[in-house]
């Protein structure tokens, strides 16, 4: 039995120690806008949380977790409205779309580290997150916008 | 061809009421998540039929039925504004809806940025018979003759007094019969009237996509499934199982057992399925099941013997299928040329890598088949899944999920058939998922080609006569043989594969050789890859056209000026083609003058033009591109500083939507000119994972100007032909920077080494 923390509930999953997170949180526990991409680490698609860092889900072993506080994409806002995702819906960055969850996430922890990301940091930190429908012009803009909109919320708030 | 007649063109259009709208459960099925599996029978329960492309409810809300599958092209947002405009609905009100397979829509393919283009007619005709109907009714039911009445926003409107399109759902008579004669004659809105097309508009697929809850093939989930990896064989095709040894398998908790796959089909010779109580256990399972296997043909293909017997085709003068080209005595030409020039041109093995890898869930539901997947060409497979599970086409049912990328992968839907005889080998639902590697070994991807290219010049320096023999893996005839046309010699040949190399330029006679490439055909599964044969037949012409263009010492935009002029068959003709080449000639000075052509440039760094109308002479896009290059000339390396696109696709309907796709486009032909292609080796293709394949990144992205013709001309495609024109306007800008000629993609580094000015 492994217990941790996802999206603010403690779950318990019997499966086996080494079984990747990935497939816990999509096939166990039932939530699949985390998905599966290359299975080496390498696309960022399965891309969520543990303990506020950008983690690749699909190399990341259910016993690493133990304990730990792990967030997807179902979690980062309540209503879906962290200002990445308005960010993302207003500048209509997804094609496909089976990146973006990834992409987001990876984001999301990227905007805590630098909240007002230039062009080399965007494409440093977001260079592990593949897009095949190649939206990258649009996810750069986006998460400007975002840490924009970060930024004026904290100066007015 | 695809056949592009709809149902709609051979009958008459019905609008009728089917009691409450709301009774048919529309509203609950039609959320943004898009669910599949959550659908109820609204089209086989035998109540709703009222029109084929569309319903009202009572509340108003307006569900468009979209038989395109949605793989990032938004293309239900760009169809269903098209009916929209037309009805008058109100845009907030109006819902898409993915169907479900049914012969009465029709064959049902996305691909070949055909779907705005085709559609475009019919629902802007579906629209406005519906908004008759309403108006009629509408006047009906507030007692006005419908000479005063208009209709607008959702209602028909009459002086002060209005009513609501659900009002006149819930209460009117929408019975009305429209023969094809009236339809018509069905008054449609003139440009400066349109409210939807042309206007920025959200795209109604996108916030799902945001937060999780895009539902995806791989997330199609019924109870009591049990889950499924493939162990692929050493070939393709012809392979047989020898023996299966699944011992050290058993020790994964969830395993469950092995089952070689009996395909009367004979879409997965020699597959074997792992099969497990869940993703994780059937992946770590099948890595520990041991199978000997018969190999079958292309076991000890490479690329490089695939390529010679290319080359060997081209040289046999008899070999392939001749298009029409218009006539012209090519060889008269030759022989009485003053001067020729000539190239060989060779692309490599490139995968689709489309980021979900396939899957497939199938199971038995009262007597009906269920096979649940994102899929682009379900009219195809059909009768394939019918073949492999014994049973009518009737007795099988496709539901559409989101695709995580199509890029023509999953025009190809071989993988719905191993999950359908595993669910009826085992007889309970089967969800199979390809690991990365797995689905990269199995790609169709696009074959390597060869190309060999020849053009005549008189005394006088004018171009008279050109030659181009192309020779690669036809998906066409491997996959769809009927869609094949004649050449003019009687031998049919793969359009999609040729398709590029019957260019716009005035050359004189022009003669267009296709050959199949029968080992690559019988090796692997070629597949159309975005663009398909224009990745590579355009990767010639322009390549050929500049190498032409500096050889009579012109330069490359003049030259191309020059042989664009629209005379005879080139001046096009309608109704989308109007305008032939000078509208291709119109995209290529503009992007010349957006990208400062003929401007001073540092050393090392150079521009290169190219242009393209799209997929098919007969639906073109024009299209031109300018990219700007530096080169490192001693390690080789090509920066791609920017790209300048200038698009001509008639009206656009979508005007955010169609700079996403020319932007993807664009990066994915940056993608194959510099980043990707693999190579087959022995019977499999070399790189199956992003270790080693290693597509374009975020911070790969060069600056980029992009620019659509204003244009009121009919609608034609986007999704492709923007990937068409970058690697030979790169491969152009390396000349000018170097002089240096690149004639293999993708193009890398050590190639620029090798090559000398």
């Amino acid at each position: 039995m492994t217990s941790f923390t996802l999206n603010g509930l403690r779950v318990v999953v019997d499966a086996d120690a080494e079984t990747p997170l990935l497939w816990v949180i999509r096939d166990d526990i039932g939530l699949t806008g985390t998905k599966f991409g290359c299975g080496i680490g390498m696309c960022g698609a399965c891309t969520v949380h543990v303990g506020g860092r950008a983690t690749r889900s699909c190399i990341t072993p259910l016993a690493a977790v133990e304990g730990a506080v792990v967030t997807t994409i179902e979690g980062l806002d309540p209503a879906g409205a962290h200002p990445l995702q308005k960010a993302w819906t207003a500048l209509q960055v997804p094609q496909c779309g089976y990146c973006q969850s990834g992409q987001i996430m990876q984001a999301a922890a990227m905007l805590v580290d630098f909240p007002a990301p230039n062009d080399a940091d965007i494409d440093a930190v977001m260079a592990g997150n593949l897009c095949r429908c190649m939206t990258y012009v649009r996810i750069r803009a986006a998460i400007k916008a975002a840490a924009a909109d970060m930024a004026g919320a904290a100066h007015n708030g | 061809m695809v056949d592009r007649n709809h149902p709609l063109s051979r009958r008459n259009f019905l609008v009728a009421t089917a009691g409450t709208g709301a009774a048919f459960g529309f509203a609950a099925l039609t959320g943004a998540a898009m669910n599949p599996a959550a659908r109820g029978s609204a089209f086989s329960a035998g109540a709703f039929e009222p029109t084929l492309w569309f319903n009202i409810d009572v509340d108003g809300i307006v569900t468009v039925n979209i038989i395109r599958a949605e793989m990032g092209q938004h293309v239900g947002t760009a169809l269903a504004r098209i009916l929209a405009e037309e009805l008058e609905a109100d845009w907030a009100k109006v819902r898409i809806v993915h169907v479900d397979t049914d012969p009465k829509w029709g064959t049902m393919v996305t691909g070949g940025s055909w779907s705005v283009w085709q559609t475009f007619p019919l629902f802007s005709r579906a629209g406005a018979a519906g908004r008759m109907a309403l108006i009629e009714a509408g006047a009906k039911l507030m007692g006005v003759a419908p000479a005063a009445c208009r209709a607008a926003n959702g209602r028909i409107i009459a002086g002060g007094r209005s009513i609501s399109y659900g009002d006149i759902a819930a209460h009117g008579d929408l019975s009305r019969k429209f023969t094809p004669a009236e339809l018509d004659k069905l008054p449609i809105k003139p440009v400066a009237e349109r409210k939807l097309i042309g206007k920025p508009v959200p795209a109604i697929d996108i916030p799902a996509k945001t937060n999780g809850t895009a539902i995806y093939g791989i997330d199609a989930k019924v109870p009591g499934m049990v889950h499924a990896r493939p162990k692929l064989p050493p070939t393709r095709y012809g392979a047989r199982v020898v023996s299966i040894d699944d011992s050290d398998a058993k020790a994964v908790k969830g395993y469950l057992q092995s089952i070689a796959l009996d395909d009367p089909s004979g879409t997965v010779p020699g597959w074997v399925m792992v099969i497990a109580t869940s993703t994780a256990a059937a992946i770590r399972a099948a890595d520990l099941v041991k199978v000997r296997w018969a190999a079958g043909d292309g076991a000890t293909v490479s690329e490089k013997t695939i390529l010679d017997r290319g080359a060997a085709l081209i040289a046999d003068a008899k070999a392939g299928s001749i298009l029409d080209t218009g006539g012209g005595d090519v060889d008269a030409a030759f022989a009485a040329a003053t001067r020729t020039i000539s190239a060989t041109y060779t692309t490599a093995s490139v995968l689709h890598f489309q980021l979900e890898p396939v899957n497939a869930l199938a199971f038995e539901n009262d007597g009906v088949f269920e096979i649940h997947t994102g899929n682009q060409w379900q009219s195809l497979i059909l009768p394939t899944l019918a073949k492999a599970l014994g049973r009518p086409e009737t007795g099988i049912i496709m539901r559409t999920y989101l695709i995580g990328g199509g890029f023509g992968r999953r025009l190809n839907g071989d993988y719905a058939v191993p999950a359908a005889l595993a669910a009826k080998a085992l007889g309970k639902p089967v969800k199979m998922t390809l690991t990365r590697a797995d689905d990269a070994r199995f790609d169709s991807f696009r074959s390597p080609s060869v190309q060999a290219l020849t053009m005549a010049f008189d005394s006088n320096g004018a171009v008279t006569a050109m030659n181009h023999a192309a020779s690669a893996g036809w998906p066409t005839q491997i996959l769809a043989p009927a869609f094949m046309p004649k050449g003019t010699n009687g031998v049919p040949y793969d359009p999609f594969a040729i398709s590029g190399a019957d260019h716009w330029y005035d050359v004189g006679a022009l003669r267009v050789r296709a050959i199949s490439n029968d080992l690559a055909n019988s090796s692997f599964r070629p597949g159309w890859l975005r663009s398909v044969g224009p990745g590579w037949t355009n990767w010639a012409v322009e390549s050929f056209i500049d190498e032409a263009a500096h050889s009579t010492k012109a330069d490359p935009v003049a030259f191309r000026l020059a042989h664009l002029t629209g005379a005879g068959r080139n001046g096009g003709s309608g109704p989308t083609a109007t305008g032939g080449a000078l509208r291709q000639a119109a995209v290529v000075k503009r992007a010349a003058d957006l990208a400062g052509w003929g401007g001073a440039l540092a050393a090392n760094n150079g521009r290169g033009i190219a242009t393209s109308f799209g997929q098919e002479r007969d639906m073109p896009t024009w299209m031109a591109c300018v990219a700007e290059v530096a080169v490192d000339p001693k390690a080789g390396g090509v920066t791609v500083k920017r790209l300048t696109l200038v698009v001509d696709a008639g009206t656009i309907v979508d005007p955010d939507g169609a700079r996403a796709q020319v932007e993807g486009a664009a990066l994915w032909g940056l993608s194959l000119a510099l980043h990707e292609g693999t190579a087959f080796e022995n019977g499999q293709v070399r790189d199956t994972n992003l270790d080693s394949y290693t597509p374009l990144r975020i911070g790969d992205v060069p600056e980029m100007l992009i620019e659509f013709t204003a244009s009121t001309e009919p609608p034609v495609g986007l999704g492709e032909p923007a990937t068409t024109v970058v690697a030979p306007a790169i491969a152009n800008a390396i000349f000018a920077a170097t002089g240096k000629r690149l004639r293999h993609l993708p193009m890398r580094p050590e190639d620029l080494r090798s090559t000398t000015a």
